[in-house]
């Protein structure tokens, strides 16, 4: 197929061909990172600005990664030390960035939404690492990735989504991605932490975490993202992981090879327990391995889709 | 001067006219309606295959003057107003400062004086600076002009505040408009809550943070006996509230405001900052039930809730934008496009909504053409179809939910008090 979008800003809106097209090219990037020299010309001459109003280290170093693995250009925007803080807005940073003739903008936000509004102010590429509560695509393409290499396929698979689904854009995305590829999806948790109508988005909801695991493939471990907590309405740490913790005693009533992802960084003793994080089950940092393919084969994609674009354009 | 209008359809309920008739207008006054006038006028206007009704009274505007001129003016607002055939209008009184006095009641009047392009009417806010604890001087305010006193834009939150303000209002035979929302249940929420607030990942407004407060604000005027009118409904549960109200207090009125019957939160697709209203657009049911309620007659008025704001402050994240949208000038045309055209009303039904209960409710001798009241008249081609361009607009904000969406009805002609003052362009 032809990759035509200039910008990846969620899985909602992409097509069930369009994820696994990603999918397959990020297979044939993986083998890159295993050379000794680990870099391809794909996006020489390219320039990639990581911009991030949120502090992240591992989604940014994952993408500066792949993007110097294709050979582009990369630089480092952070709110702290950037104009942002003084007050310029989104659209005028983008267009700065613009003027700069930089070809790709990796931005997180913690503003739902941020990447569709700049997407729609800029001509260059926008790729959404994360905004707000709303769409994380490059994690939940990564986390397909894996399940998709470790059970060989994604289709009729059991998937539980376990933790805070009320302020995840990891949830969401993997929502969207896992249903449009076919996979049968279950989020659990304390029912504060459930969004109002996210049936609709094809899952079943769950409060139990046994209900959860019991058929389950693979689970999702989410981050209790206790910063969130505006209303003080979470449940305590200990509290959460005596009735939601991914343990070894909980995995083993689950099927025998299930799948154990987080998207990191983990809370050990919140969400999940040691011995369950560094086990068998867990893929946690292939996880990591697979991020790098991942946002290899995205960033390619989307400098594609805008040469493509501009091609038609004469 | 004197104005003949040949040949269009009139439309005017209070007369129980809906018949093609001539206008014939004298002194800025109407002086006949009736079939076939033989008399030699300075100006004759030629309304066959156009609608001739009332201008139109629209009872929630915010001009921003004084305080946030650079959003709109009284000059700007009043402008705009005619070109979407509005001739007269109440002021919102959240301005800075906020028309809480009699003093700053001047002040406005003398900025409307100076430059209003329609008749301009004020509203007192019901708590000194709108901070919901001390009442006005109701009997001052009322005295001093005010037609209305409102809180818009937030409610009074204190019981006590509240009650006390609609005793007052009773007393003066002042109306009380109320913003119907509790902030405790409403927070921090941007979107209507459900799936749709999930899908963006954006904080939901529970519809409970309107009709709650829509049920306590009823049970406060009934027991005070004050006359209330509840502001921009767009939820089913406050359309009921209101509905088993009204049996028992038929003074109790409300209004709705075009984009609650024409958008609902499915329209929020690409986080458009202009559909960013407070209270929010709700779900596809909510629409039907505003429609039903119009057509029920349990809404009384349709007002635009004009709302300007900046490219600043609506062209940044969804979050940080500010509620509101303008609709002077779309109003007309989206009731037209979605109550007319889908038959929820007919021509004398829309002009109550739009012209006449308003002007009743706020007790002003407009909304009709009977013979020797002021000749405000609005000519409509009802069947033209227009795409509302950000070019076009006259107000000085330019947000707008239906920017590029194609509408049915355009205004040609709004005359005030006899004189044209509004011709369309093309």
């Amino acid at each position: 197929m032809l990759w035509t979008r200039k910008d990846l800003l969620g899985l909602e809106e992409l097509s069930r061909e369009e994820i696994e097209f990603i999918l397959s090219t990020a297979e044939s990037f993986k083998e890159v990172s295993t050379r000794d020299i680990k870099k391809v010309p794909a996006l020489r001459g390219k320039t990639v600005v990581n911009l991030f109003y949120e502090p992240s280290t591992r989604t940014r170093v994952s993408f500066e990664v792949a993007a110097k693995r294709l050979s582009a250009d990369v630089i480092n925007i952070a709110t702290e030390t950037s104009s942002v803080k003084k007050g310029e807005t989104l659209i005028d940073t983008g267009a700065n960035i613009q003027a700069l003739k930089a070809d790709i903008i990796v931005m997180r936000n913690n503003y739902s939404g941020a990447a569709v509004m700049l997407a729609r102010h800029v001509d260059i590429s926008v790729v959404n690492a994360g905004d707000g509560w709303h769409e994380h695509p490059t994690q939940a393409l990564l986390d397909m990735f894996t399940l998709k290499e470790k059970l060989g396929k994604i289709e009729g698979l059991n998937v539980a989504i376990v933790g805070d689904i009320a302020h995840s854009r990891v949830a969401r995305s993997n929502i969207w991605g896992l249903t449009k590829l076919g996979a049968k999806v279950t989020v659990c948790a304390p029912r504060m932490l459930i969004p109002v109508g996210i049936k609709d988005m094809g899952v079943k909801v769950t409060h139990d975490i046994e209900e959860a695991l019991h058929q389950a493939d693979a689970v999702n471990v989410l981050r209790m993202q206790f910063e969130r907590d505006e209303e003080n309405a979470f449940p305590k740490q200990l509290e959460y992981f005596k009735n939601y913790g991914i343990t070894r005693e909980r995995l083993e009533r689950a099927k025998k090879n299930i799948i154990v992802m987080h998207p990191g960084p983990i809370n050990r003793g919140i969400e999940i327990s040691s011995e369950v994080a560094d086990g068998n089950n867990s893929v946690i940092l292939e996880q990591v391995t697979n991020g790098i393919a991942v946002r290899m084969a995205v960033l390619f994609l989307v400098a594609q889709g805008r040469d493509g674009e501009n091609e038609s354009v004469d | 001067m004197n104005l003949l209008i040949r040949n269009g359809l009139v439309v005017d309920p209070a007369n129980r006219i809906n018949q093609v008739m001539d206008i014939f207008v004298e002194g800025g006054k109407i002086s006949r309606v009736t079939k076939d006038i033989d008399a030699k006028a300075d100006n004759v206007i030629d309304a066959r295959g156009l609608i001739v009704m009332p201008g139109t009274v629209d009872m929630h505007v915010h001009l921003r003057e004084p305080g946030r001129e650079d959003k709109e003016t009284v000059l700007s607002g009043t402008s705009a107003a005619l070109k979407g055939g509005v001739t007269s209008l109440l002021a919102m009184p959240n301005t800075s400062p906020a028309i809480d006095s009699v003093e700053n009641i001047k002040l406005l009047q003398g900025i409307i004086k100076r430059d209003s392009r329609c008749d301009c009417f004020i509203s007192s806010s019901i708590t000194k600076s709108r901070l919901g604890a001390e009442t006005v001087d109701i009997g001052a305010v009322k005295r001093a002009g005010a037609l209305a006193m409102t809180d818009d834009g937030s409610s009074v939150d204190d019981e006590r505040v509240f009650t006390r303000a609609l005793r007052d209002a009773k007393k003066h035979g002042l109306l009380v408009i109320a913003h119907c929302e509790d902030k405790g249940l409403s927070g921090n929420g941007v979107v209507n809550l459900g799936f749709i607030s999930t899908k963006l990942g954006l904080r939901g407004i529970p519809k409970e943070s309107e009709y709650k407060r829509v049920q306590r604000d009823i049970m406060l005027a009934q027991k005070t006996g004050a006359r209330l009118h509840i502001a921009h409904v767009s939820c089913a549960e406050s359309v009921e509230a209101i509905a088993r109200a009204k049996k028992k207090s038929p003074r109790i009125t409300c209004e709705t405001a075009p984009h609650y019957f024409s958008l609902s939160e499915e329209d929020l697709v690409d986080y458009d900052t202009n559909m960013k209203i407070n209270p929010p657009l709700r779900s596809r049911h909510d629409v039907a039930a505003i429609k039903e309620g119009l057509k029920a007659g349990i809404i009384d008025v349709i007002a635009s809730d004009h709302a300007p704001h900046t490219e600043n402050e609506k062209n940044i994240e969804f979050d940080r934008a500010e509620f509101g949208k303008i609709g002077l000038e779309s109003g007309l045309a989206v009731s037209i496009t979605e109550l007319i055209e889908k038959a929820i009303l007919d021509w004398p039904g829309l002009v109550e909504k739009i012209a006449l209960n308003p002007a009743r409710i706020l007790g002003i001798q407009k909304g009709t053409l009977s013979p020797g009241s002021c000749a405000d008249i609005v000519i409509v081609d009802s069947k033209r179809e227009l795409i509302l361009k950000k070019e076009d607009i006259v107000s000085k904000s330019k947000n707008s939910p239906f920017l590029n969406r194609k509408l049915k009805g355009v205004v040609k002609y709004t005359i005030l008090s006899g004189k044209i003052v509004y011709v369309n362009p093309a």
